[in-house]
């Protein structure tokens, strides 16, 4: 399999193919009833999905948490049983084949509709399909869109190889019939917020863990637990993780295979919806009836889709020398067992290993660096000057071109054909989001969303929600392409914040950037250094930086490079501190979260209003919750209560020595806190 | 009938007595030191083993020299000498499975050097003061290069194969001693102590485990002190059913001599015909039959071990105590370490009147060991019960003597469609449980239907005493297979663990044991780590269940593969098999059941027992020889 050093085992030679051009020259209809004969695990006996139920059902460990929970709760045994039996009959997958291939027509005809390509790299069809020979595999998907949830299984099916069954969110369940399409298409449902049910946490992984055990079927699920509204990956989430990955320590299979997979879209069907959620305009429920009204989203024009199936991990080499396995030798196995902090530890660094190459991984369309680019632009333009309103395409094609060569050196892959000339290329992609942006006059601009017909005029304040929501998303597609330059960036910015050019310094406040931002980028824990190292190779390569030994520089000829870089931050320094500046009013004092959200909303728009703030960011909600994150997780915040809402007390000096590091002020404290 | 009955019963009654009078007066003279000693150098030798042990057996392989197996001109292989069953028979078929197993060819041979190379031999580095203390005691010594050679090594492939290859050795004992008696060994001990000499015990020389390599670093001269003559049973107390035995007798004269007089041990390790008294008790063995006898630990009463601080002792042979923990079990299991163990009182038994072997054919390994487990569970263990693998099934089917009859043939033909045509077992899948039943006959037939009745519930099928009785054979000439496959480029080796059952199936199509998965597991390492090591060739990963527990099972591994191509076969050999016991520990296994520690296994048992328990017995040992004159470094 592969070392840790590439793990995403990316080459350039990869071919893309388009499974939809097949689609488009044969029938529909043969495709979805072609002969399906997919070769399982190995060691994988043919079981219906009544018998895998009955097998969780029958396990000694849901065996012995029922009688915990009798003794608990008082309930009879056979009572707590049913009960159990009742959260499996929710949760349970029924995978047909006849609904997948039901699906596979349906499929066929949407994505037609909606993708001009989508291309999947066939060697790592090939991969996956020898993986799948060998050991339990578990496929990790990004999360960007709801099509990403079946797209898998339809190219499985094309492929001949099994389909996975797929770990999804209740709400999904209860939209009438298409729960039930899905859970015949493999799906399985888990209810959003369990908390300490310990009886549904012991069905669920007693089912999870059998079908990875009995090599059932593949398991898909989600790393990052959600669908990411800002297109960036989220913070892993391991309670899944943790069940898929037990069967190994415990010995009961020899192996589990993790497959990263980067889903990539020109344009995000959701994109707006997305906007609109962060901004604080709720998410209507998933129903059937809304699917159906979303009919029109399927007369737009969504680009391609890129699917790369990475190279498949092996939990037993990565975990080589991390896990020791004989702590389960104590303990009867079927018995629950919280895992030691070195598990722990590393299981969340195996999460944070699949999310970085499923970033690697991701296909950036051009639009993606356009995105950048406009974004910084429009954060530079005065509001209050109407004159000569957005930037010109000129100034943006040749600063994307710029762009382009910087983000190939440090290693993104571009979809960016070699036919037709470059400036065609920018202006078709551009053109999928004319919802956003526009060319007029040889001038970019972003569009605002119009009003309700009839309304009348709006209040400052709306006009700032309004514009934002362009913005955000715009910065959606900035953001597909921050994983490239996250690193480099935060170099850059060290530099430049500490002023220093000792190597030393620079380190320890890169180190407090990773730290800090570690809710919105994912980085993996421990290996901050060599981040630090690959991150100035990178700049050294293409001249931004000069090091020595004990120094780190930036050159004069190296500042379009690491201004660019420092800009792209700048947005999320600037929500940061909007946050860190709500907390340290006099009258914020024991808060919670949904007290927060608006109140730091309407102070970003007053700040932005009068200008002192020029990014849309500290608007969003899911930018102000990771700060909230990040500041519990640096002690700077602490959680009262775990009850239903928790409430959170601000330590202010805490919170304003940590805006004062941030802001170059103050020195970075490295001692203090050890968390650090 | 009946007067006779009654006075052959009177007159048994009156020889036991005899017998016991007898021991009496032994136990008086005993007492005085200066009888004993004479007595022990009057009595003649009645033992397998002379001290020039190469006078019989092989110096560079297992087992005797007139015993082995070969690929005759036709290319059929043929066991020589006439001491087994399969002594002197043409296997037909072990050509076929040998080069289709391995992917060897019987035309690529790799012959062993022909002779011990004496050159190749460290000179003796003697202790010359202890020689000429030694001379006065008039104990039996010697330092030629073929006795010193004999006992610096075990039966570990590496051992083996150095042997073979002439491989110069680094160290080997200085010289070798035959003490006859305990009083010999007190006295070799003092003077070892006096003269600050090393002393390795020796006792049947099938250590697996590195156990009597000399250490390298030894500096002192090495004394290696053979047991091999200490060999007589003392007295048999049939009132207690208890034996005193000198713990140099190995396993098949203790047997042997027990039968004549109508009794047993009970106590047969796959080693027994060379394996001593005192090895067990220095490994802590397990016999095959322990389910009816009990492993070494349950058969011993008393125990009197030469230690450099003096001899240790109980005071009675109650039959159990409690005076704080066993000081036996400092003993069992102590490798050497700690001093010689002289003389043993063990438990004896009347011989069985019946015995049957049986065995049962599964449709596959899960269905069979969820059929131990049961088995177990039930407490109604045969006194040997074993289920081997697919591999080892095919393995035992290519050992099977020439037909004589057609008869047979037909018969075995018609077996072999009824199990896999009529019951459809797949013959690469199916596995095969030996069986041997002990005790008055009635009781065996019962016991024996209520094991067949479990086993039918998991799929089994009655196969038959023959195929019970050839798994039983199987495991006492594997070692001497081991050597012909050396003659053919195959090196061979096997290694043993204790695993907790885990888990009740609750089908038989899926059922999660722990002792599955550990072999599964244990297999695919091996397979694996060959694969990325340069075997060329598939290796074969064998194992078996061969005891059971109340609370898990004893595994037994044989792996074994193709070295052509290979530079150094013996150091891949070693890393697999390192990768393979981390798989085992990982997998809840324990890192011996019964080979011990030795020095091959050293590293890990900081990790089996903490470093709390190393640190106990390292205050033991500090305290019985703090001159670490019982310097083998085995263990800790």
């Amino acid at each position: 399999m592969t070392t840790c050093e590439d793990p995403s085992g990316y080459k350039q030679e990869d071919e893309f193919m388009d499974i939809l051009e097949e689609r488009r020259r044969s029938s529909d209809l043969g495709h979805a009833l072609r002969t399906f004969t997919p070769s399982p695990y190995r060691g994988a006996p043919p079981l219906s999905a009544g018998a895998l139920n009955r097998m969780v059902l029958e396990s000694q460990y849901l065996r012995y948490v029922t009688k915990e929970v009798a003794m608990e709760t008082g309930e009879s045994v056979d009572l707590v049983r049913e009960e159990a039996s009742g959260i499996l009959d929710e949760m349970s997958q029924n995978l047909q084949l006849g609904f997948i291939r039901l699906l596979g027509f349906t499929l066929s005809k949407v994505f037609k509709r909606l993708f001009s390509h989508i291309n999947i790299n066939q060697e790592g069809l090939n991969r996956l399909q020898q993986a799948i020979q060998e050991s339990p595999v578990i496929l990790m998907p990004n999360h960007r869109s709801y099509v990403d949830f079946l797209v898998l299984s339809y190219i499985l099916f094309t492929y001949d190889l099994p389909i996975p069954v797929i770990a999804a969110g209740i709400p999904l369940m209860d939209m009438k019939m298409v729960g039930e399409i899905l859970r015949r298409s493999g799906a399985f449902f888990i209810r959003r917020a369990i908390g300490s049910d310990k009886l549904y946490w012991a069905v669920l992984s007693e089912y999870v863990k059998t079908i990875v055990r009995t090599g059932y079927a593949p398991v898909e699920f989600y790393v990052e637990g959600l669908r990411s509204r800002t297109l960036k990956s989220l913070t892993p989430k391991l309670g899944m993780m943790h069940m898929v990955l037990e069967p190994f320590f415990k010995g009961e299979v020899y192996d589990i295979t993790l497959v990263p997979i980067s889903i990539s879209y020109d344009r995000v069907l959701e994109e707006s919806l997305l906007a609109h959620e962060l901004l604080g305009v709720p998410k209507p429920r998933e129903t059937t009836m809304g699917l159906l009204k979303a009919r029109r989203v399927l007369e737009d024009d969504y680009g391609s889709m890129h699917v790369y199936f990475g190279m498949p991990l092996s939990v037993r080499q990565l975990t080589k020398g991390r896990v020791d396995r004989c702590e389960y030798n104590l303990l009867p196995r079927d018995l629950p067992q919280r895992p030691s902090v070195e598990t722990q530890e590393c299981v969340s660094w195996l999460a944070q290993q699949v999310i970085r190459v499923q970033e690697q991984s991701s296909i950036l369309s051009p639009w993606s660096l356009m995105a950048c680019l406009v974004l910084q632009d429009h954060q530079n333009t005065d509001p209050g000057e109407e004159q000569e309103k957005g930037l010109s395409w000129e100034l943006l094609t040749q600063r994307t071109l710029w762009l382009k060569g910087l983000a190939i050196s440090f290693g993104a892959r571009l979809d960016w054909p070699e036919q037709p000339p470059e400036n065609q290329v920018m202006a078709s992609s551009m053109a999928l989001h004319s919802s956003v942006i526009r060319c007029h006059q040889g001038r970019v601009t972003l569009l605002e969303e119009e009003g309700p017909v009839g309304a009348g005029p709006f209040t400052t304040e709306e006009g700032v929600v309004r514009r934002a929501r362009a913005v955000l998303m715009v910065a959606a597609y900035r953001n597909q392409a921050l994983h490239v330059f996250i690193r480099p960036a935060m170099v850059a910015l060290a530099i430049h914040t500490t002023r220093s050019s000792q190597r030393e310094d620079i380190y320890s406040y890169f180190r407090f950037l990773l730290d800090l931002f570690s809710n919105d980028f994912i980085f993996i824990t421990g290996r901050s250094s060599q981040d630090f190292e690959e991150a100035c190779s990178l700049l050294r390569k293409c001249g931004a930086v000069q090091t020595s030994q004990q120094e780190v520089t930036s050159p004069e000829e190296g500042q379009r490079t690491t201004s660019f870089l420092r800009a792209l931050l700048q947005p999320f320094i600037d929500a940061y501190q909007v946050v860190f500046s709500h907390l340290c009013l006099e009258d914020v004092e024991v808060f919670t979260e949904r007290q927060m959200v608006p109140a730091v909303r309407s102070l970003a728009t007053k700040l932005l209003l009068s200008g002192e703030l020029t990014s849309c960011d500290a608007l969003s909600s899911d930018t102000q919750k990771n700060v909230l994150s990040a500041l519990l997780r640096l002690g700077a915040v602490t959680r009262l209560r775990t009850a239903e809402h928790s409430e959170f007390r601000a330590n202010k000096p805490a919170i304003s020595r940590l805006a004062d590091t941030l802001a170059g002020r103050l020195p970075v404290q490295t001692a203090p806190n050890p968390r650090l | 009938m009946a007067s006779d009955s009654n006075s052959s019963e009177s007159q048994r009654i009156a020889q036991q007595r005899l017998r016991i009078i007898a021991g009496h007066l032994q136990k008086h003279k005993d007492d005085d030191s200066g009888t004993i000693a004479t007595e022990c150098k009057a009595e003649a030798n009645k033992g397998t083993v002379p001290r020039k042990r190469q006078e019989i057996m092989k110096w560079n392989g297992w087992g005797y020299s007139d015993s082995k197996f070969l690929f005759n001109k036709k290319g059929q292989a043929e066991f020589t000498g006439k001491r087994y069953r399969l002594s002197g028979m043409v296997l037909p078929s072990l050509q076929d499975w040998f080069e289709n197993t391995f992917g060897a060819s019987v035309n690529h041979k790799s012959p062993a050097t022909p002779a011990l190379n004496a050159s190749a031999v460290p000179p003796a580095s003697l202790n010359e003061a202890f020689v000429e203390d030694l001379k006065a005691t008039g104990i039996p010594f010697s330092h030629e290069a073929e006795d010193r050679v004999f006992r610096a090594h075990g039966h570990c492939l590496h051992e083996i194969f150095a042997l073979r290859e002439g491989k110069k050795f680094e160290r080997v004992p200085d010289m070798v001693v035959w003490p006859n008696c305990h009083n010999d060994v007190v006295k070799i001990v003092e003077l070892a102590c006096k003269h600050n000499v090393c002393l390795i015990p020796y006792g049947g020389g099938t250590s697996v485990t590195s156990a009597l390599e000399c250490p390298p670093e030894e500096t002192r001269c090495i004394v290696s002190l053979d047991t091999s003559q200490m060999n007589r049973i003392l007295w048999i107390d049939e009132k207690n059913l208890v034996a005193h035995v000198e713990a140099g007798i190995i396993g098949q004269d203790l047997e042997r001599l027990l039968n004549e007089s109508g009794y047993c041990t009970g106590h047969e390790p796959d080693s027994m015909e060379f394996s001593s008294l005192g090895g067990w008790v220095a490994t802590r063995a397990s016999g095959m039959k322990k389910n009816v006898y009990g492993n070494i630990e349950d058969l011993v009463i008393h125990l009197k071990v030469v230690t450099p601080r003096g001899v240790i002792e109980k005071s009675c042979q109650g039959p159990r105590m409690s005076t704080g923990p066993d000081i036996h079990h400092f003993i069992l299991g102590s490798e050497g370490t700690l001093g010689v163990v002289t003389e043993v009182t063990m438990k004896i038994r009347p011989i069985p009147e019946y015995q049957k072997y049986g065995s049962v054919v599964f449709p596959n390994f899960e269905a069979g060991v969820a059929c131990l487990r049961e088995v177990a569970k039930q407490r109604c263990a045969p006194a040997s019960i074993r289920l081997m693998d697919n591999e080892q099934f095919q393995f035992g089917h290519a050992l099977k003597p020439q037909v004589s009859s057609i008869f047979t043939n037909f018969v075995e033909g018609l077996k072999k469609f009824y199990i896999t045509k009529f019951k459809g077992f797949d013959p690469h899948q199916l596995v095969v449980a030996t069986l041997l039943f002990e005790g008055d006959r009635e009781r065996v037939l019962q016991h024996e239907k209520q094991v067949y009745d479990i086993a039918a519930t998991f799929g089994g099928l009655a196969a038959g005493e023959d195929n019970g009785q050839r798994g039983y054979i199987l495991t006492f000439v594997i070692a001497y297979l081991r050597d012909l496959g050396m003659d053919y480029y195959v090196v061979a080796e096997s290694f043993e663990t204790s695993v907790p059952w885990d888990s009740l199936c609750f089908s038989l199509l899926l059922s999660f044991f722990r002792v599955l998965d550990l072999c599964r597991n244990v297999k695919e390492r091996i397979n694996r780590e060959c694969k990325e090591r340069g075997v060329q060739f598939q290796p074969l990963t064998s194992c078996r269940v061969t005891q059971t527990y109340d609370a898990g099972a004893c595994v037994y591994f044989y792996f074994a593969f193709n070295y052509r191509g290979l530079a150094d076969p013996v150091h891949t050999y070693e890393r697999v098999e390192h990768a393979a016991r981390e798989e085992i520990l990982a997998n809840g296994g324990s890192l011996s059941h019964h080979h011990g520690v030795g020095k091959l296994r050293k590293e890990w048992m900081k990790e089996s027992i903490s470093s709390l328990g190393v640190g106990m017995l390292q205050s033991v040992k500090d305290y019985v020889d703090p001159d670490n004159i019982f310097g083998n470094r085995n263990l800790l």
